[in-house]
């Protein structure tokens, strides 16, 4: 069973926490910490097992990790897992979400963090490998974003607009703009529709 | 209406959405938290909006909050609204943040059954898969217990996306919900060999869990393991498998022959790394090969070389012995994860043998580290390396206590207190070594400036504790008490933590009690009181201090002592009196020791002391004393008499309870301390340590010198050993002559030079030894360990929501007369039937409307089943499929083909479990199916408790085009025959509705058991008289007499008792209990067929249906 899985930057800014074991959000946010600085001061070429004693329930858990360029993933699992077969999960998971965010890179991770878990949802559930198969994970999350596009339509398209102009540049404006006003007209012409 | 979504997006346009949400706090770095709780409140606004879509927009930005750590679960009850929307954009989102913050004790959590059972049975795979996963993390049994049902139907959807993640939940599940585990079984087994890999691999996943806690349950799917493990081609698949069998192979040894071919093939093909490792790992201990991949420059393969070793060791220690030098080559490794494995595998490898080798090295690389964690590991390891299983490898503690003392020179570790703790343990508990170990401990305490002297940074003078309790204690150990006891007094002491300078204070006085009776002893009055002098000038200093403990306790031994100066100059003697204080010898005790006290004969724990006050009393009484209020008091108060016996008695009891008790502190005859002539003490063989040991190391002990000693001791015993040798063997000359020179050292031959006996010491006397301690009755897995072998009993069905079906209601009068028209009964027996049926159904109406529970024990009536249900979709007409020749076909349509099958009841003597089996011959799902069953004269279904007779029983699945699935049914029968019922075949030819009528028919056979019988019991059987006799013969038989029997075995549940030629005596039994036994003779063209048993209706249509078996032969 995977009990966590953590991904977070060179600075231990989480990027995605998901934790299949109920814990208090303090108890995670002390886990992230203490696992950043566990694998933080480990070398890139030394191997790619930690063993994290009484950070996890018991010497039966075991932080298996991969470092790429600002990120670490984080898999603590115990001991029905294969330690190289969770390796190659991350790889696998990883470059998933390579293909699903063409070349995906930290901002990705950090303004996207819901399709992240829901890719993550299409290899793992409630701690346990669901599909190993990169092709298969990829047609499952593609088929779930169509969907949700056909369904947004009329009520996502301005908002995908505004989401764009947003990002031009624009930082905080609206926030103290008082919509209050607009509200009251646009309900009177409703009437004649 | 379409204005109003404008402007509901109008609105959007100016919420922030996630992106400006990350963006916002990416922006405000210098007051991220104002910046965020600014965010919380508007989320908190907007959640209180009608609009879905702004309410999933805030509950997509709390799941991002909640990552970075701020608690959400007060919006439990949005993400619910928000789980529950129709659209799957936004349900996806509420799913997301439930599944991150809802657990079991959220309590809004069960509000959500009715939602996600819908969501699971949504015609879009996706809203079913986003249900799955959400309730794959925050899953409660009350939803394990509901839901269990509908996730099992899902197992044999025609997705295989949802199949695989129904599958991997149901794991979930049984976690909480146990019970669902052998109802369930037998589907997932079934999904082992489902078409799509997906589906499989998930399969293959559950149970390896499951089979990892309780592998034996597992043990009878080795095979289908076997064949997969030989067909498959996903590593992930193959992994587990492998992981699996590895914890198989213990409980069945012969698997690990069968398995050799396989996996030595997998190694030779496979290219992937993970795979080679796993086969090396689990099955073939190869202990060469892991060398090499320890050797190996890849640091992964290292780790797991190393992993994989110290499996080993626990089957195989010595074959990984021989690779001490490798592994003590990877201590000096700079990666920190192989190291700390490194150790771990000298701890498993150390024996009395190497022990000081390996600590020695040990030593060197606690020199070496400097203040990392992993020196403290080092320390820690060492510490537990030495004192495994009862220190057993330790064969001197002198050089035990030096380690510890030369650890208590590092500086910087977290770890004094282990130390301390060790050193108090070997102290105490090993009495030969406590005047070595009190002189180590004074040498400390005069070098306390050296570690003490950055006391506040580390904790090392946590030994300090140790030193000075032992100094104390074993006071009289001490050689110069006078120089320890000024060392105690030193003024730099009071730097040191509270609790340690609260151990000082009360030891002093320990020392200073027997510094004084020495004194006093040798006359030497005037020292006596230097002495005291001493102590009442230096404990005002502990008086000052600000720690509570140390305040008290100096105040109060100060006081004491001034009162003794007084004596002294009155020229009293003080010392007997003052050395009473501390009388007493600390003995250990073993933590176990109070379970293991056995209960004294006569001694009832459970019963009451005092007779209970009964319940009566407390509820009935207060009321009533509102009411008459005095009057009755003075006699409720009586308190019961007991008298004197009882009481003596119980007295009697209790000291008898106390003698036994360690923790009852027996009276002793002498106040005095007497270490001297302990008992005890001669039992242990105290150390020929008198050679050459110096007791007293000046300055700092090293262990070293006891690693040449050792040597030459065990050099010593082992010259005695051979000069004995030498003896014998000029004795027996010849004889043993080639024995002794292939004489090796062995662990046993070293003979320890301290002996421990610490388990029996430290236990009661009459203590039991038991292994019960260790197990732990919390264990969330020990649920799961149930037997999946058993048949299927009802009342572990899983549980099904019900609704009541008025149409179908039928009262049972109607359907009479048609069952009994068919009824092919013996006809002296119908008309019984026919009245009890008359009878009972007149009873019934009346109780119908007085007592509705009970009908369901007196039902009796037809077995019918009328089998209905609804079609959404138009169907195609499909044609019949065959039917196997096992289950019994009773009904078929166009759509669906109903069989079913008969069993007797093992663990009910009076049930059979009947399974209907529904095919779906259609290409659209069969929804809403529901069973109505008539009861018989002889035959009743078991239905759940306060539904009626005419209730339907809705099957708790729909079924998908294609896919088979049964129900099994409960039916009570007072078995005097076989129960051939009536057939009523009508449909209902509809698009959407069809019912299809059929008839259950239960043949005798079906309430036999097989039953293995002696030949003694056989004849003694046939003897006693009882049974009534009937015999058929049938002509024109062809088959072979083998054949024959194996027929009667299989068709009617027989046994074979004994077979002589062409002649063979067979047993059975019925559920009932009742005996039938056949002789079978065969003749060139004939068989013939005796029969007795203790029932003539249920042999005569036994044998009424063997004939009907036979003529077809």
């Amino acid at each position: 069973m995977i009990s966590a899985i953590l991904v977070f930057n060179n600075h231990g800014k989480p990027r995605l926490v998901r934790f299949y074991q109920r814990l208090a959000e303090e108890v995670q946010q002390q886990i992230i910490r203490e696992t950043f600085h566990l694998v933080l001061k480990r070398d890139d070429h030394i191997c790619n097992f930690l063993e994290c004693g009484s950070l996890f329930g018991g010497p039966d858990y075991k932080l298996i990790y991969r470092h790429y360029a600002t990120l670490y993933f984080v898999f603590c699992v115990d001991s029905s897992e294969s330690e190289l077969g969770i390796l190659d999960l991350i790889q696998v998971f990883v470059e998933t979400l390579d293909k699903c965010f063409e070349n995906v890179c930290e901002l990705d991770l950090i303004f996207h963090m819901d399709k992240v878990h829901y890719i993550l949802q299409e290899v793992v559930i409630g701690g346990m490998v669901l599909e190993t198969n990169m092709n298969e994970i990829v047609a499952q999350a593609e088929a779930q974003s169509k969907l949700e596009k056909t369904e947004g339509g009329l009520s996502a398209a301005p908002s995908r607009a505004v989401s764009a102009v947003k990002n031009i540049n624009l930082p905080e404006i609206p926030r103290n703009i008082n919509i209050g006003d607009i509200n009251i007209k646009v309900p009177n012409l409703s009437q004649f529709v | 209406m379409a204005l109003k979504m404008v402007k509901g997006s109008i609105d959007r346009m100016f919420d922030k959405n996630l992106q400006d949400l990350v963006r916002g706090i990416r922006n405000h770095k210098e007051d991220e938290a104002k910046y965020i709780s600014q965010c919380i409140d508007e989320i908190k606004q907007e959640l209180k909006q009608d609009n879905i879509a702004v309410k999933a927009n805030a509950v997509c930005k709390l799941t991002y909050l909640q990552m970075l750590g701020y608690d959400i679960s007060w919006a439990a009850f949005n993400i619910i609204e928000v789980m529950s929307a129709s659209k799957f954009t936004f349900k996806r989102i509420g799913y997301l943040a439930a599944s991150q913050c809802f657990h079991e004790g959220t309590d809004v959590i069960m509000l959500t059954t009715n939602q996600i059972r819908k969501d699971l049975s949504s015609p879009n795979q996706y809203d079913t898969g986003v249900a799955l996963t959400g309730l794959s993390c925050f899953v409660t049994p009350d939803l394990a217990r509901d839901l269990a049902n509908d996730i099992m139907t899902l197992m044999s959807h025609t997705k295989p996306y949802i199949r695989k993640k129904a599958v991997l939940i149901m794991y979930k599940v049984f976690l909480k919900y146990p019970e669902s585990l052998r109802p369930a079984f037998p589907r997932l087994k079934e999904k082992l060999e489902d078409p799509d890999p997906g589906v499989q691999s998930a399969a293959v996943n559950v149970i390896c869990e499951l089979a990892r806690r309780n592998p034996k349950n597992y043990l009878s799917l080795a095979p289908l393991f076997f064949k997969l493990m030989t067909s498959s081609t996903n590593n992930w698949v193959l992994i587990k498998i492998i992981k699996l069998f590895g914890a198989l192979t213990p409980l069945e040894p012969r698997l690990g022959k069968k398995l050799i071919e396989p996996l030595t093939n997998l190694i030779h093909s496979t290219s992937a790394m993970s795979l080679l490792y796993e086969c090396v790992n689990t099955v073939i201990l190869c202990v060469q090969k892991l060398r090499i991949l320890i050797e190996d420059s890849d640091q992964n393969l290292k780790y797991l070389g190393l992993l994989a070793m110290s499996k080993i060791l626990k089957t195989h220690p010595k074959s990984v012995q021989s690779h001490k030098d490798l592994i003590l080559q990877c201590l000096d490794d700079k990666d920190e994860s192989i190291r700390l494995r490194a150790l771990d595998l000298l701890y498993g490898m150390v024996s009395k043998k190497n022990l000081m080798e390996i600590v020695k090295k040990l030593m060197i690389h606690v020199d070496k580290a400097e203040g990392t964690t992993y020196r403290d590991e080092l320390l820690t390891k060492i510490i537990d390396i030495c004192s495994q299983s009862n220190y057993q490898y330790i064969t001197n503690f002198e050089w035990y206590i030096s380690i510890l003392v030369e650890l208590t020179r590092l500086e910087g570790t977290r770890h004094g207190h282990l130390i301390a703790a060790q050193m108090l343990d070997v102290a105490i508990r090993v009495k030969a070594i406590r005047k070595f170990a009190v002189s180590q401990m004074a040498m400390l305490l005069d070098n306390a400036h050296l570690i003490a002297s950055n006391t506040q940074r580390n904790g090392i003078c946590e030994v300090l504790y140790a030193a000075a309790w032992i100094c104390g204690e074993f006071s009289e150990h001490l050689e110069e008490a006078n120089q320890t006891l000024e060392a105690m007094l030193r003024p730099k002491v009071t730097t040191l933590p509270g609790h340690i300078q609260a151990v000082y204070v009360q030891n002093m006085v320990k020392l200073y009690a027997s510094i004084l009776q020495q004194k006093e002893q040798s006359g030497e009055k005037e020292a006596a009181q230097e002495i005291t002098q001493l102590m009442i000038e230096r404990l005002p200093q502990f008086v000052q201090s600000a720690d509570l403990e140390v305040q008290e306790r100096a105040s109060c031994i100060l006081q004491l002592i001034k009162y003794i100066q007084k004596l002294q100059i009155k020229e009293v003697p003080v010392a007997e009196e003052v050395i009473a204080l501390f009388a007493g010898e600390l003995n250990p005790v073993a933590p176990k020791a109070q379970k293991k006290v056995p209960v004294p004969e006569g001694l009832d724990l459970d019963a009451w002391i005092n007779e209970p006050p009964s319940d009566s009393e407390s509820e009935d009484e207060k009321p009533k004393t509102i009411f008459h209020d005095e009057e009755q008091r003075p006699s409720r108060h009586k308190q019961p008499e007991i008298d004197e016996e009882e009481l003596a008695r119980r007295r009697e009891a209790r000291k008898q309870e106390q003698a036994n008790n360690p923790f009852y502190i027996k009276s002793s005859p002498s106040p005095q301390k007497r270490y001297q002539d302990t008992p005890g003490v001669e039992h242990i063989p105290v150390v020929q340590i008198d050679l050459s040991v110096p007791l007293k190391v000046p300055g700092m002990p090293m262990s070293d010198q006891y690693v040449k000693l050792e040597e030459e001791r065990r050099h010593k015993q082992k010259l005695e050993k051979d000069k004995k040798k030498k003896k014998q063997k000029k004795e027996k000359r010849g004889k043993h002559h080639r024995h002794n020179s292939l004489h090796t050292e062995s662990e046993e031959d070293i003979a320890p030079a301290h002996h421990v006996d610490i388990i029996t010491e430290e236990m009661p006397e009459n203590a039991l030894p038991s292994d019960e301690d260790d197990k732990d009755p919390n264990d969330p897995y020990k649920a799961l360990d149930i037997d999946l072998d058993k048949p299927l009993a009802d009342s572990e069905k899983l549980p099904v929501q019900r609704h009541r079906n008025a149409e179908n209601l039928k009262s049972p009068d109607s359907e009479a007369p048609l069952a009994e028209k068919k009824s092919k009964k013996p006809k002296k027996k119908e008309k019984k039937h026919k009245e009890k049926e008359r009878d009972k159904g007149k009873k019934k109406e009346k109780e119908k409307k007085v007592v509705e529970e009970e009908e369901e024990k007196k039902v009796i009536l037809q077995d019918m089943l009328s089998y209905s249900f609804c079609e959404e979709e138009a169907t195609e007409s499909v044609q019949n499929g065959t039917l196997d020749d096992e289950p019994l076909p009773v009904s078929s349509s166009a759509l669906a083909t109903l069989t079913y099958d008969i069993q007797g009841n093992l663990q009910n003597d009076s049930q059979v479990t009947v399974s209907v089996i529904f095919e779906n011959k259609s290409t659209s799902f069969l929804k809403s199916m529901e069973l109505n069953v008539l009861d018989s004269l002889n035959t009743k279904m078991l239905r759940p408790e306060g539904s009626s007779v005419h209730d339907g029983i809705p099957v708790p699945f729909q079924l998908p085009p294609g896919m088979t699935s049964f129900v099994s049914l409960i039916c009570a029968c007072s078995v005097d025959g076989g129960g051939t019922s009536s057939c009523c075949l009508g449909n209902d030819e509809g698009s959407t509705h069809e019912k299809l009528d059929f008839k259950l028919h239960f043949s005798c056979a079906s309430y036999l058991i097989t039953t293995p019988c002696y030949s003694d019991a056989f004849a003694k059987l046939l003897e006693s008289g009882d049974l009534h006799m009937s015999s058929i013969k049938v002509d024109g038989i062809s088959i072979s007499f083998q054949h024959l029997l194996a027929k009667i075995c299989f068709h009617h549940h027989f046994s074979v008792v004994e077979r002589v030629d062409s002649c063979a005596s067979m047993y059975s039994r019925s559920i009932q209990g009742h005996h039938v036994c056949l002789l079978v003779k065969k003749g060139e063209n004939s068989v013939s067929v005796d029969g007795k048993c203790s029932d003539s209706t249920l042999l005569s249509n036994l044998l009424d249906e063997m004939k009907e078996t036979l003529s077809t032969c």
